[in-house]
């Protein structure tokens, strides 16, 4: 194959011949389109002709790189009439339409750039404000009995949420006990105190640990499936024909989901309160505790309160996971690009808003002094 | 109040975020009419149709039904004016999640106070309407994009509603379907005396079904013409307008 190589020939004041040689295809180097645009710049030429010679061959290749030359020459004329007359065609067929002068958005400067920030974050929570409005309202229509909610619909997310998530939840809650059993019996075997273990994976468990862990575990496979669900079905307009339908997809589709959490999520947190002292209990005896001094130990060490709290944080989180699932996908937009945007941001929002909970309820434990 | 007329459009602007997709909108959808709303791709047809049936409010004027807005009638006008309208939309829209019969079911559920063996007599009356008897149990994942516009066709007319709004129903089907789809509205809406508003850019559609229509331009973004298909053909001035009606040639 023939190198491509541009021959220049002037022959006017105001125009050159160029001569292509060689094979102008995909896969051979051609010379750079600057160099023709070099030349006409340098010599004020008006008009390019283009010749061939006798062992030219061209594909898109050719074609792209006569676009690149026009660009970079602006008014300069192109004679292709020497050249093939399927070139001519597709050149012409090319610059039929203008290129359309789309505006690039200005650069912001870094003032500019916090302060949409600033107001992004005031968006967001103007929205999170006004969809747990919505959400209350909702779930008041239901209460006195205005919606259109149905039962079968919470029992089978309920069934989604809680049954189907205990192979999971029961998996993460013994290594979460064990985990806490290891750091337990290795910190408190330094004063003699091993014993003392169950408290650590006991109240550990109970007040924290169940309940964060199940909260983070389901809002990876709940919040993020309820994101994905709705998030299609908004791609299929499924939300807009329910919304035409007149039933309110705040009613029939967020309110299902989000009671169905509600009503597992406490139970999940006990399961796993249970399994976690299981796991606690595994590390214990194989230390020279004995089950029963395991379990002695765990009756004096956990209160009816520390349960409580547990239970009342899943129920906090519950609501969190469901509203950041559902929002995200009834936010969703219309491309299967945006589900998959929902469905991340349903879980990192999720995991957020449960750290943040997390925090303030313990505050607010301390300062009440449960 | 005109009573011949269905829907009024007034000065009706639609943006979306800060995009403006038309302005200056005015025009009368009459009772009984095949209402075409046509336009080339992107000019905001749909966007239109979306504000029409309440999904989005207008940036500006109004759409009036019988003489009233829909988006400041209270919830309970609000609620009727729905269900005297049929909505279909460009993929069908069915419940993906439920069959074809629970799907027609799910109106009548919600506004009517039929026991269960009446609604399952209904759904079949409006599946065997639109062809589809004896696909009660499939889900729509199961039947063909032709099938699914047809059983969407089935729910939007679970109602007896008095208009029927239809997002290009035809795109995406072979040009006998289409046909057969666009027979399927004619007839509908002729035995249930239902006004019909449609979304088009089908050319055979437009001529065959319309009796009235507005033409969207998406450069100037505003109405170009109103008036019968027919009627625009022959008597607008406007090139973009003739052009698109005659593909150009």
């Amino acid at each position: 194959m023939n190198q491509a190589t541009l021959v220049t020939d002037k022959t006017a004041n105001d125009s050159v011949a160029i001569t292509l040689q060689g094979s102008w295809t995909i896969g051979n180097t051609i010379p750079d389109p600057g160099q023709l645009a070099a030349l006409a710049n340098v010599n004020s030429i008006t008009t390019v002709v283009f010749i061939t010679a006798e062992d030219f061959a061209w594909d898109s290749r050719l074609l792209a790189w006569l676009m690149a030359a026009q660009r970079q020459l602006g008014s300069c004329l192109f004679d292709l009439s020497a050249l093939p007359a399927e070139v001519g065609d597709l050149f012409r067929l090319a610059n039929t339409v203008p290129a359309s002068q789309v505006r690039t958005p200005e650069r912001q400067t870094l003032k500019q750039k916090c302060l949409a920030g600033i107001a992004r974050l005031g968006d967001e929570v103007l929205g999170l404000l006004a969809f747990i409005g919505d959400m209350f309202i909702a779930l008041g229509r239901w209460l006195i009995g205005k919606s259109t909610a149905r039962w079968s619909d919470i029992l089978t997310f309920c069934y989604q949420c809680g049954p189907s998530a205990l192979a999971i939840i029961t998996l993460q809650s013994v290594l979460v006990g064990m985990i806490l059993g290891y750091l337990g019996v290795v910190q408190l075997r330094q004063f003699g105190a091993e014993v003392y273990v169950s408290d650590l994976v006991g109240v550990g468990m109970v007040r924290e640990m169940g309940a964060l862990m199940t909260a983070v575990i389901m809002s990876g496979r709940t919040g993020a499936a309820y994101a994905a669900g709705l998030g299609t079905m908004q791609v299929n307009e499924e939300i807009d024909a329910l919304t035409t339908l007149g039933i309110p997809p705040m009613d029939n589709l967020v309110l299902p989901r989000t009671l169905a959490l509600l009503l597992t999520m406490p139970l999940l947190c006990l399961y796993s309160n249970i399994l976690g002292m299981v796991g606690g209990g595994l590390v214990a005896t194989s230390m020279d505790i004995t089950w029963l001094l395991y379990l002695h130990q765990l009756r004096d060490a956990i209160t009816i309160t520390d349960i409580a709290t547990g239970v009342f944080k899943g129920f906090v989180f519950a609501l969190l996971i469901a509203m950041a699932g559902c929002r995200a996908g009834l936010e969703c937009g219309r491309s299967s690009a945006a589900v998959g945007q929902a469905t991340t941001r349903a879980v990192v929002t999720a995991l957020i808003y449960l750290i943040i909970a997390d925090a303030g309820l313990n505050i607010l434990f301390f300062h009440l002094g449960v | 109040m005109n009573r011949d007329v269905a829907i009024d459009v007034r000065q009706l602007t639609l943006m979306y975020g800060s995009n403006l997709i038309q302005s200056d909108l005015n025009f009368q959808v009459r009772r009984g009419d095949v209402f075409v709303i046509m336009g080339g791709s992107g000019c905001g047809k749909s966007t239109l149709l979306k504000h029409m049936v309440g999904l989005y409010q207008p940036a500006a004027g109004e759409i009036l039904f019988d003489g009233h807005s829909y988006f400041t009638a209270s919830s309970a006008q609000q609620s009727a004016m729905r269900q005297r309208w049929g909505v279909t939309y460009q993929g069908g829209a069915l419940f993906s999640d439920k069959t074809l019969a629970e799907n027609v079911a799910m109106p009548l559920e919600e506004y009517t106070t039929l026991n269960r063996r009446d609604i399952a007599d209904m759904v079949r009356y409006k599946l065997a309407l639109v062809g589809l008897a004896g696909f009660e149990h499939f889900y729509p994942a199961q039947i063909s994009g032709g099938m699914c516009k047809r059983a969407g066709l089935a729910r939007a007319i679970a109602l007896d509603p008095d208009i029927l709004f239809f997002d290009e129903p035809s795109a995406g089907l072979d040009p006998l379907s289409a046909r057969r789809l666009d027979d399927l509205i004619l007839q509908l809406g002729h035995s249930t005396g239902a006004t019909v508003v449609i979304v088009t850019h089908e050319l055979a559609s437009i001529f065959a079904i319309g009796s009235n229509g507005v033409f969207l331009d998406a450069t100037t973004k505003t109405q170009l013409a109103t008036g019968s298909p027919q009627h625009m053909l022959d008597h607008c001035e406007h090139a973009r307008v003739k052009e698109f009606l005659t593909r150009g040639e």
